[in-house]
């Protein structure tokens, strides 16, 4: 079908998805560095904002901030109503059921740190234990050390294939009359893996396990629907999501936040306090101990309204676009092997050079503007697993394009002749 | 921070260095040996020398370890061999602080000779670490440690003023 020379402009589909607008919106996009146009390739650790989504910060702050929650003036209800408002927006982007099962974090790690703790340390005990895969974030996996070593409980793991995928058998094994909760990342970071969730929480529900999903990359990149999934937590990032850092979420099952003891005590997730006892707020305010990020969350509903202007589906068929591109033009590079060849990917590509260290490879390829995540990506077991230390890794979102990933395998190409 | 282009570093002796490493192999009857180990980006280093009469008789190096790292611990042996102890540690906390910025190597007198093609790491805090493994690794061995890193408390750049 495809005849024309190899350019990236020849495979570059009728897409419904107008980047060039898109990336207009970017302003940090426009940058040069080291003399070279920015491509930037690190969304997966985290992705830039565009100008909407700056701008709300900005109004929130010049003419809306103060404490929410609290006092009755004006500033603080508007403050308080565009709060509540944005974790409204984010109850439809996850379609949760109730907004009451949306808790404003500080990140994934901080969502899934509050599950350990709220969850873990009081459902989980000695003998017990907890499947987690090799896939995962050490997000998701330190935490759960943590309760492990605390509760006596054990950790097991769910193997991957050669091609990085999860060993669905081994899964199905691994879930005993012991297990108390399933961590599964729905994207992985390190590989870009996307995991097959919903049969893995089915499975883990038909012996009435909860499952927690780590979401951090795959908001970016696929409708969630925390319904059709029927996870019982779902945790995710504001900065990977084109929002601001500091924020993030934990969606839970309000049958699980009730039954969960606070992580943080303080301000605002109490109803009274006395020296004798305290009574604790309503979820989910009981997990939201002292002023949070409001700034954030409120950006964060930004970015949430900024996502609600661009067709999922078509940012779905950029992503794959993108990355069957960046795909085949890699592996046209002799000596440049992709770790992680998953059936369903989303968004990441690891790769390593012969003879060449990664961090060579991301220092160089810094020279010629490009941007790539060198080193172990916190997924140390994955780097184990597939025998390496690290890996470079380009990473995407819907405002790349196809000549950025040309000037990538320019930039490796340049790098093997350095190298040469 | 001004990013330099790293191709000053990339200079041919260097990549020379990193595709025909000198002295590379482990010394048979080593009287000193240490383990230079950066786990986050996977740097090892195995370092074995034989001192005689207080001198650097023969220096050996292998591992595994980014081109940068390899140069450095390559350049560091031919460099070391024959030196004395103190001359050995005087090199080590030289390239140290050229590494970190901390010795201006064109205008503060040294003993660096070649081994300035390294200079420009400084400019780049995050393969700091890479450069100084070997000599870090060097230092472990005179001094009976068994192993070192450079990587987080114990990389130079790591610091809040970050030229410590």
């Amino acid at each position: 079908m495809m005849t024309a020379p190899n350019t990236a402009m020849n495979v570059l589909r009728d897409a419904g998805l107008d980047v060039e607008r898109l990336r207009a919106d970017f302003p940090i996009l426009k940058l040069r560095v080291n003399g070279k146009p920015l491509v930037f390739l690190d969304s997966a650790a985290s992705s830039q904002m565009p100008q909407p989504v700056l701008d709300r910060w900005i109004r929130y702050q010049t003419t809306q901030h103060a404490n929410i929650h609290r006092a009755v003036h004006y500033l603080s209800e508007t403050a308080t109503a565009e709060y509540e408002s944005a974790r409204r927006k984010l109850q439809a982007f996850i379609n949760a059921r109730d907004e009451s099962e949306v808790v404003f974090t500080s990140g994934t790690t901080d969502a899934i740190n509050l599950v350990a703790h709220g969850y873990g340390r009081r459902f989980i005990g000695a003998g017990d234990e907890i499947v987690l895969t090799t896939l995962e974030h050490h997000a998701n996996i330190v935490p759960w050390q943590m309760v492990a070593e605390e509760k006596g409980a054990r950790i097991r793991v769910v193997p991957v294939n050669d091609r990085g995928e999860l060993a669905m058998e081994e899964y199905l094994k691994l879930l005993g009359p012991r297990t108390r909760l399933v961590g599964v990342t729905h994207v992985s970071n390190a590989l870009g893996t996307v995991n097959p969730v919903r049969e893995m929480i089915a499975a883990a529900h038909e012996k009435g396990i909860p499952v927690l999903v780590d979401g951090a990359q795959a908001v970016p990149h696929m409708n969630v629907d925390v319904q059709a999934l029927d996870c019982d937590f779902y945790a995710f990032s504001g900065h990977k999501m084109f929002g601001p850092t500091g924020i993030g979420v934990l969606y839970g099952k309000a049958a699980w936040l009730e039954k969960m003891q606070p992580f943080k005590g303080g301000g605002d997730m109490i109803l009274s306090v006395t020296f004798e006892k305290t009574v604790y707020n309503t979820i989910p305010f009981k997990f939201e101990a002292g002023t949070p990020p409001i700034a954030a969350a409120i950006t964060l509903g930004a970015a949430v309204d900024y996502l609600a202007g661009i067709d999922m589906a078509e940012i779905q068929a950029h992503d794959t676009d993108i990355l069957d591109y960046a795909t085949r033009e890699i592996n046209r590079i002799p000596g440049v092997r992709i770790i992680g060849t998953a059936e369903k990917k989303a968004g990441v590509i690891s790769f390593t050079v012969d003879g060449v260290h990664p961090h060579d490879v991301g220092t160089l390829l810094n020279d010629e503007g490009i941007a790539v995540r060198t080193g172990h990506h916190c997924a140390q077991p994955v780097m184990q697993r597939f025998g390496i230390p690290a890996t470079s890794r380009a990473s995407f979102a819907f405002y790349n394009t196809l000549p950025e990933v040309d000037a990538l395998v320019a930039g490796i190409k340049k790098v093997q002749k350095v190298f040469g | 921070m001004q990013m330099t282009d790293s191709k000053q570093l990339y200079q041919e002796v260097i990549l020379d260095h990193n595709r025909k490493p000198r002295n590379w192999g482990v010394l048979e009857g080593a009287t000193h040996k240490a383990e230079g180990h950066n786990p986050l980006c996977g740097d090892h280093l195995k370092l074995t020398l034989r001192l005689d009469k207080n001198s650097v008789d023969a220096i050996n190096v292998e591992g595994e370890s980014c081109a940068i790292c390899k140069a450095s611990a390559s350049m560091m042996t031919t460099v070391v061999k024959g030196k004395t102890r103190g001359d050995a540690e005087q090199l080590v906390q030289e390239f140290r602080d050229m590494a970190t910025g901390k010795l201006d190597h064109e205008h503060q007198p040294h003993h660096l000779g070649r081994l300035t093609v390294f200079a420009g790491v400084r400019d780049l805090p995050t393969r700091v670490k890479c450069a100084i493994l070997p000599w870090h690794t060097l230092h472990a061995a005179l001094n009976a440690q068994e192993s070192t890193t450079t990587e987080a408390d114990a990389d130079p750049m790591h610091t809040p003023l970050g030229n410590a």
